[in-house]
């Protein structure tokens, strides 16, 4: 493995800006601490160099993207790790009570589960889309939000904090499906 | 194989850092090492070719079964889990 990547400060002042941009406009924050934040753009841009994608900074990626996907970024366990701790892993993504120095972004317990129980998982999926339904016997695979300021709708464990359209609180999703 | 990186300090037992290199929790655990002045090993496993990064992986498993990073492992009795500032304090302060 090569290390040394080097990536510019203007490489990085740019992708933060961006990524600030693109979190408040879907009702997210990035880290307030703005040093540590740049930190880990910087490790999103040499993870960009390594691997063509911007693996989490804070995993060790396989570089094969069909075993990665679920931890390029923002990564499949961010929205469960903002509800429960506030933070994604990397505390790249914080909620509103960090955001305004209420909290502090900490170091949270890892959510993804480990390698035999992610193969299992994806095959356990596969199945189940596969599987011919019954009639009349419909049940999505995971619960169905419906924001009822503007009817978004995402199929999700839990609903976003923000809706990411309309900005409305968590509170004003309803269980759809 | 893979070699551990020796960082000297004072001698608060055989500390063993495995970490990523792009990781700012990993940073701020190898930082916070640095002023404590303990000494300690590390190793950057996203650095790692693949045989090598397998064989710490498998260790790493053995005390944190989730595999997550920075993993501490102290003498081979403890072993702490993500940048926990009071923890890591307590442990090598005052000798565990």
């Amino acid at each position: 493995m090569v290390d040394n990547i080097r990536v510019t400060s203007e490489k990085v002042e740019g992708l933060y800006r961006k990524l600030d941009r693109d979190a408040r406009n879907a009702g997210y924050n990035l880290n307030p601490d703005t040093a540590f934040t740049r930190e880990l753009v910087e490790g999103l841009l040499v993870n960009e160099k390594r691997y063509g994608y911007w693996a989490c900074p804070c995993r060790v990626a396989e570089g094969d993207i069909e075993k990665d996907r679920d931890i390029v970024c923002p990564c499949d366990y961010r929205d469960p790790d903002l509800a429960e701790f506030g933070s994604c892993f990397c505390a790249l993504y914080v909620d509103d009570e960090i955001k305004n120095g209420n909290k502090k972004a900490r170091s949270i317990p890892e959510r993804r589960p480990d390698r035999e129980t992610r193969e299992h998982a994806s095959k356990e999926k596969e199945e189940a889309i596969t599987r011919p339904q019954e009639a009349g016997s419909f049940k999505p695979r995971l619960p169905v939000w419906r924001c009822t300021v503007c009817g978004y709708l995402a199929a999700r464990e839990e609903p976003p904090l923000v809706c990411p359209i309309c900005k409305a609180k968590k509170d004003r999703f309803e269980r759809f499906l | 194989m893979y070699e551990l990186e020796r960082v000297e300090g004072d001698n608060r037992g055989d500390v063993r850092l495995y970490a990523i290199s792009t990781c700012v929790w990993c940073r701020r655990t190898k930082k916070l090492l640095e002023d404590l002045g303990v000494g300690y090993s590390y190793v950057f496993v996203d650095l790692l070719d693949r045989d090598p990064r397998s064989e710490v992986e498998a260790e790493v498993m053995k005390w944190n079964p989730r595999c997550s990073f920075p993993t501490m492992v102290i003498d081979n009795k403890r072993c702490i889990v993500g940048f926990q500032e009071e923890e890591i304090r307590e442990a090598l302060t005052y000798g565990g």
